[in-house]
């Protein structure tokens, strides 16, 4: 079902600013608090789009979608009473923030159930396919799938993935280049596979739900390589994807084997509303309120500590809305979200800077209820999320200076993130290598018992998590040529990643100039909610 | 599922009182004090136990080879048939109750990986057996005090080197040595800063629902923290406020059997 659209704003460039003598400070986010910044005049900032407008009947959306699918038959026709279904859900990686309840992923959840409930359909089991991911709390779970589904199916019908279950994965085969595609056993020996994914960035969901969700460290190592990254231009433009290109190959394999019914849905950008709305908004368009909101708000994040400026943000939930779902046959309904998911989030720019500037939130898709984003996630944000943001070609020339926002503090979460302290501590501090890590040291703290054990009984990332998250920048690493990060409370930290530090923006840029340039062109990214550029 | 490369020459060390179990050689003591023919020993044996426990832990706090060497006189005139046939009942009462509950998930994960499995405890053998037994642990692999007995009873000595605090990295050492064992490669998991030594000795130590001063001390050196209790205590610290608390997962199995 097609979302209302927006009406057409005769302003269709709102979302590139040009920086004037008289224009206002900007806002950036630096990691839990924010920083007001005086740009140079010429900056290029870009906004994202407005949120387009929800669907007004999300239920009635997500049935219809069930009922006519893409290339495929309606999901009642799929059913008969006595068949094996599992559901597989994404987990809690996405969206970032997390939405305020109900979650969409429950608002499919119940429809899904109550339609094989009615169809005779018992042998039901929810899987949470979080990957390598850790694993999430009872209460997280509850909060996503909501009451209902929760009483109903939980403990023993609703559990997480575990791809390091000897018992509970199987084998699929391998594709024609060789990568093993490892499948979750109940999974594999279900008659039907309902997957329901919450679609966030244009890289997830479609083939990579099943083959990455469900799958264990053998055939996730295939593509998350060093190698796959630096070939993926970007990994948020799947055509030119390395990464895309390999859960293509294990996806097809998996579609061939099982039958599987995709259910997607595609969220707006409304981050933040209400109080924080001014958030959003073009600095320059601020009323006195905003700036008095925004005076208000600083002012107690300056006086808060660490601790409790994380908990007022992760305890605040984005206004996200529906605007698409979409269900049938993998490809065809992940080209359609993807459609509608650019719609919303692809803004058009006119060539690539030569000096990128963002702040970094304090929130990946790695730390959701973490006690910190720590440096390595702080890595993943600026090189992998950040600097892949955009089609045809790179928003940051080849060769570019980096410019990110953000304390860098040695602060980690011994609960879910034990292998990073690790990696960070002794591996980074070895070798920065991409290459050499995953020939050294990847394997090593795969098969590392304790991590293991965390991994599938605590609530821990796997242990390779890390390696992965370090290659996540490889790609960026190689094409900039300087990552300066602006308010590091150390160090130490930005030296073990290779950063350099600046006190300020003003002296960062100035940093910067001197690599590319007084007449370079320097962009800032307005973000959170992220965008992604259209680089023409 | 491919089966995972396997280590090799590798080893598992694991300390067991407050690491693998909930209780210590205390509660194993106080288990013989109490199991006698004749009630009145019984008792009086149960109180002089329970009136012990301050020298005790004292003793433990000065120092662990103060504590052996007064808490296993405790033992002095004990048969040695009795002692080992009451092993079998204190480990179905006592220690089979008190077993962490991961804890033989983690040495199913460690003996997948193809590390060898050791048991190095400051309690007393025949106490450890039924455990080593119950934990798939060859006898070979048990590394525990003995206590020294004459005509077939304790002396109330231990035999020496007793296997405590650096002691314990002394005796790892000398096992790998024998069996061929790269102690970089291998693990050690403990619950207590008295154990240190037996942390720093191989190339991946990490803290087994460690006390405070281990806790902070696997934080300054950055070595995993591992909880082998159940998880939804630590689910529960974690929910945020104002959301319902979940009754209903106490007691119940997170996972699917």
């Amino acid at each position: 079902m097609r979302a209302i659209r927006p009406k057409i704003r005769s302003h269709t460039r709102e979302h590139i600013v040009t920086i004037d003598t008289d224009s206002a400070p900007r806002i950036m986010f630096y990691g839990e608090n924010l920083l007001i910044e005086d740009l140079p005049v010429g900056t290029r900032v870009i906004y994202p789009k407005r949120p387009m407008t929800p669907i007004a009947n999300p239920r009635a959306a997500i049935r219809y979608a069930l009922n006519h699918p893409e290339d495929a038959e309606p999901l009642h026709a799929m059913l008969s009473p006595g068949m094996k279904v599992t559901i597989a859900v994404d987990d809690i990686s996405m969206p970032l923030p997390i939405m305020r309840t109900p979650d969409v992923r429950q608002l499919v959840l119940e429809i899904v159930c109550e339609m094989l409930a009615d169809h005779g359909v018992d042998d039901v089991h929810i899987v949470i396919a979080l990957g390598l991911h850790r694993r999430m709390h009872d209460w997280e779970i509850k909060r996503m799938v909501g009451q209902k589904v929760w009483d109903e199916y939980w403990p023993d019908r609703l559990y997480n993935h575990d791809g390091c279950d000897p018992e509970g994965m199987i084998d699929l085969g391998k594709t024609a280049h060789g990568e093993l595609v490892e499948m979750n056993r109940r999974v594999a020996e279900s008659d039907l596979t309902i997957y329901v994914n919450l679609n966030f960035v244009p890289m997830n969901g479609g083939n990579k739900s099943m083959a990455v969700g469900l799958c264990g460290y053998e055939s996730l190592k295939a593509h998350h390589t060093p190698h796959g990254i630096v070939q993926s231009n970007s990994f948020m433009d799947p055509p030119k994807s390395y990464l895309s290109h390999s859960f293509k190959r294990q996806g097809d394999l998996i579609e061939n084997t099982l039958k599987v019914f995709h259910i997607e849905t595609v969220l707006n950008n409304r981050a933040f509303d209400g109080p924080l709305s001014f958030l959003t908004k073009n600095e320059d368009d601020f009323t006195e309120a905003d700036r008095l909101k925004f005076q208000a708000m600083k002012w107690t994040l300056d006086k808060l500590p660490f601790a409790a400026r994380r908990e007022i943000f992760m305890r605040t939930p984005a206004a996200y809305e529906m605007i698409g779902c979409y269900a049938g046959a993998c490809d065809p309904t992940h080209d359609r979200t993807v459609a509608k998911q650019n719609e919303q989030n692809c803004v058009e720019v006119d060539g690539p800077a030569d000096i990128l500037l963002f702040g970094v939130p304090y929130i990946s898709p790695y730390n959701v209820n973490s006690k910190a984003l720590n440096p390595l996630l702080v890595q993943v944000m600026a090189l992998g999320y950040f600097y892949h943001m955009y089609r045809h070609q790179p928003i940051l020339r080849d060769g570019g200076v980096l410019i990110l926002t953000h304390p860098c503090s040695d602060k980690f979460d011994p609960v879910h993130h034990p292998s990073y302290i690790e990696f960070f501590n002794r591996v980074l501090t070895e070798t920065t290598d991409s290459y050499t890590i995953e020939q050294k040291y990847q394997d090593e703290l795969a098969y590392n018992p304790s991590y293991i054990e965390m991994y599938r009984r605590g609530n821990a990332y796997h242990g390779a998590h890390p390696c992965f998250m370090w290659y996540w920048g490889q790609r960026g690493r190689e094409k900039t040529s300087r990552v300066i990060v602006v308010g590091a409370d150390n160090a130490t930290v930005p030296a073990i990643m290779g950063w350099e530090t600046a006190g300020s923006v003003a002296e960062a840029i100035a940093m910067a100039r001197g690599t590319m340039g007084r007449s370079a062109q320097i962009t800032m990214l307005h973000h959170p909610p992220y965008m992604i550029s259209d680089v023409m | 599922m491919p089966t995972q490369p396997k280590y090799k020459n590798s080893a598992a060390f694991y300390d067991v009182d407050g690491t693998l179990i909930k209780i210590n050689i205390v509660h194993a003591f106080a288990f013989y004090a109490s199991r006698h023919a004749s009630l009145a020993t019984s008792a009086r044996n149960t109180i002089k136990t329970a009136l012990s426990i301050p020298v005790f832990w004292a003793a433990d706090k000065l120092s662990r080879k103060w504590f052996n060497e007064i808490f296993y006189r405790s033992y002095e005139g004990a048969s040695e048939d009795r002692l080992v046939v009451l092993a079998e009942e204190l480990f179905e009462d006592v220690i089979l109750p008190n077993i962490y509950p991961r804890a033989k998930d983690l040495i199913e994960e460690s003996r997948r990986a193809g590390v060898r499995q050791v048991l190095v405890s400051g309690a007393l053998d025949f106490t450890m057996r039924p455990l080593a037994r119950y934990l798939g642990v060859d006898e070979v692999d048990l590394i525990a005090n003995q206590l020294e007995f004459v005509d077939c009873y304790a002396t109330g000595k231990l035999k020496k080197p007793f296997v405590a605090g650096a002691t314990k990295a002394e005796i790892m050492r000398a096992y790998a040595k024998q069996h061929a064992i790269d102690l970089a490669e291998s693990w050690a998991y403990t619950d207590s800063f008295s154990d240190y030594p037996m942390l720093a000795v191989v190339g991946h130590p990490t803290a087994c629902n460690p006390d405070l001063r281990l806790r902070s001390l696997a934080r300054s050196y950055d070595w995993p923290v591992l909880d082998l209790d159940e998880a939804p205590d630590r689910s529960v610290a974690r929910r945020p406020q104002g959301l319902a608390p979940v009754r209903r997962i106490r007691g119940r199995p997170a996972q699917p059997e």
